[in-house]
């Protein structure tokens, strides 16, 4: 997984609320046994018509967002199904950030295993980055995850809670499941423990 | 010992450890895998030269992607959608894990088949790559949705890293009207919370509308606790949970059974436990349901009439507005005066033997609405068979519906079954989202014997005038 530690970038505005995961990679993408590729899908059915040619008004489209690297977006992004086709198709793309007043759980637990951040702030923090982000490419924000903040375009500072082990995963590009392993013996102890008392599991 | 809900309980039953920063590794039990979200993570454990730690826990079905139409039997057409399904074919081979293929009767969406088979049992942490995961917690069962990378995380060490969930109760009070079902009171909670209502928290429901569904209805219930937002949902078990499981294929048995009685029997919340938030709904304030717009959250009774966008607030009224667009509807416009093209029974959701049961209560001596395209999905190879030997299928073929193979069919169209633009269907499934079942279509929810009723008039219909 690759690394975030610092990030400078052209942040695109989503201003929708329940941006779902069907609207980030509809379900005829999922049909490939890769997680690269996909980012010229992603926003397919908003991007594109029905002939696959591009809508000029989509915010991914338009020249001054077509290199966004952080999108900021309304209420509940990412809610749907758990696809992690979703952080693929935005990471493909080159979004490596989501800043949103709230996500859903898969979809939020799906970033952190794919190098991408999603910043949940108040509505009223989002508000002031949506304006920001609207200005064009003009308006690149700092986002810095070891100080926990995002500098605007007019160095205005905002900071971000985070949990320390998913920031400490992201700052390291850690691969989870090799931080797990690195338990098997109290893995091998529950195993034990449980058959003992649940020996129907 | 301080009062536990019966999540917390599930949980401290399958804590392996706990890091100092709050992350906990949490046993998991049961990992049910689809053909959709696993080829990376088996892709994953090949690269890494790692192996599936628990294979006789792991369970594979294809479902997604799978033609429910007789012709499956010559393979899949799609070529994606045939690599896809040889891919689970392979791994679930290469890594050992118990599998049902296509040509098992066994087969079907694996929501349906891991209970169907025993594999859910109360008190277990079951998961899979898919949202509707939540459907096993109907058995008492901690379960939910995890991502690819987690599905490989699940197969590498049979754990998950976890964050504890906040605890919120969703009481249906009393006694459900006739015509209203699981799926209204599903829907009536998504419709009282909003789509993120949830989000954080595990839901546990209870109440005496919940006590009185059968385990497909509570299956039902649970099965959208995402659409709530939530981690997952939950009920706590009882006589007809016990009675549900016993005898099936992998519930225990003998001495084991009776310790596992024993064990079942200690999952509730106690009394004085703590919630995050409660959510109470009179059972006899729930109304045959559907949604109009292309939220889970834009449910309304079907006696209502189209909103306009100015009746809502904030970031919603352009949701609605864009809603309303998509889904060619007009505020003012009464409900029951929208015609359908489309019906669609079956899903996770709604493809259960009492689901079609109360479509066919229905549709008896009754014909589809000439012109509309209707079909029956049965959730397996079993309810199918089912179905067949209670005399339900000829009910629908009599009646004009299509009766298909198992499936996710139309819920998802990553198979043949789609919409094409701006077709509108009557589904029992979960999702209204723009695209869903086919780019351009339209979505209305609803319950079995909703969408039945809607088949026979060709528009979305009170149900309770066909009772």
């Amino acid at each position: 997984m690759e690394k975030f530690d610092k990030l400078t970038g052209i942040a695109a505005p989503m201003p929708l609320i329940n941006v779902d995961t069907d609207m980030i990679i509809p379900k005829q993408f999922l049909k490939t046994i890769k997680r690269t590729g996909l980012g010229v899908h992603l926003f397919d059915e908003m991007r594109y018509d029905g002939d696959g040619g591009e809508i000029p008004d989509f915010v991914l489209n338009t020249p001054q967002y077509r290199d966004a690297e952080i999108l900021v977006a309304g209420d509940n992004f990412g809610c749907g199904s758990s696809r992690e086709h979703a952080p693929w198709a935005l990471l493909d793309f080159g979004i490596r950030c989501v800043i949103a007043p709230s996500f859903a759980d898969i979809f939020y637990n799906n970033c952190f295993k794919n190098g991408i951040l999603p910043i949940a702030l108040p509505q009223e923090r989002v508000d002031i980055l949506m304006r920001d982000a609207e200005k064009g490419a003009n308006a690149r924000m700092d986002i810095d995850l070891e100080a926990q903040t995002i500098t605007t375009s007019d160095g205005e500072t905002i900071t971000f809670d985070i949990d320390p082990f998913r920031k400490h995963c992201l700052i390291n590009g850690l691969d989870d499941i090799a931080l797990t392993l690195e338990k098997a013996p109290a893995i091998d102890a529950f195993e034990a423990r449980a058959s003992a008392a649940r020996p129907w599991v | 010992m301080s009062p536990k809900t019966l999540y917390d309980k599930i949980w401290d039953a399958h804590l392996v450890d706990e890091a100092e920063d709050g992350s906990s590794l949490l046993y998991i039990d049961r990992h049910l895998v689809h053909e959709v979200t696993s080829p990376q993570a088996f892709e994953g454990l090949r690269m890494t030269g790692r192996k599936v730690r628990n294979p006789q826990n792991t369970i594979a079905v294809p479902d997604h992607n799978v033609p429910t139409t007789p012709d499956r039997v010559d393979g899949i057409k799609n070529e994606e959608s045939r690599i896809q399904v040889e891919a689970l074919d392979r791994n679930a081979q290469d890594f050992g894990v118990n599998y049902y293929p296509v040509s098992d009767i066994r087969q079907g969406i694996v929501h349906i088949v891991g209970p169907e088979q025993g594999w859910t049992l109360p008190g277990m942490t079951v998961v899979c790559g898919d949202s509707h995961t939540a459907t096993h917690g109907a058995f008492g069962a901690l379960a939910h949705g995890i991502g690819t990378s987690e599905v490989e995380h699940v197969l590498a060490t049979q754990t998950l890293i976890q964050q504890k969930s906040k605890n919120m109760k969703v009481e249906i009070t009393g006694r459900l009207r006739p015509g209203v079902t699981a799926k209204d009171i599903t829907m009536a909670v998504i419709g009282a919370t909003g789509t993120a209502g949830g989000t954080g928290h595990v839901i546990e429901y209870c109440g005496e509308a919940i006590r009185e569904l059968s385990m497909e209805g509570r299956m039902t219930v649970c099965n959208m606790a995402i659409e709530g937002g939530a981690r997952a949902g939950l009920i706590a078990p009882d006589e007809k949970t016990y009675q549900y499981v016993q005898g099936r294929p992998h519930a225990p048995k003998g001495a084991q059974w009776e310790a596992a009685l024993a064990w079942w029997k200690t999952l509730y919340s106690d009394p004085d436990a703590h919630w995050d938030k409660v959510v109470t709904i009179r059972g006899e304030d729930i109304a045959p349901l559907v949604t109009w717009g292309t939220s889970p959250e834009d449910v309304l009774p079907i006696t209502a009439s189209v909103p306009a966008p100015e009746d809502f607030t904030g970031g919603k009224v352009d949701a609605a507005r864009r809603a309303l667009e998509y889904m060619g509807l007009t505020a003012g416009q009464p409900l029951s005066e929208v015609e359908i093209d489309t019906v669609f029974i079956g899903s996770c959701t709604n493809g259960r033997i009492e689901d079609l049961r109360a479509a066919a209560r229905v549709l008896e001596g009754k014909k589809v609405k000439d012109g509309l395209r209707a079909m029956i999905v049965p959730g397996s190879g079993l309810v199918r068979a089912q179905a067949e030997e209670e005399g339900l299928a000829d009910i629908f073929t009599k009646a004009g519906f299509e009766w298909r193979l198992a499936g996710c069919s139309m819920c998802l169209a990553m198979n043949p079954d789609q919409l094409a633009p701006g077709e509108r269907c009557a589904a029992t499934s979960n999702r209204n989202f723009e695209g869903r079942q086919g780019r351009g279509g339209r979505t209305h929810l609803m319950s079995p014997a909703m969408a039945a009723a809607a088949a026979v008039t060709g528009r979305l219909t009170d149900v309770r005038e066909m009772m």
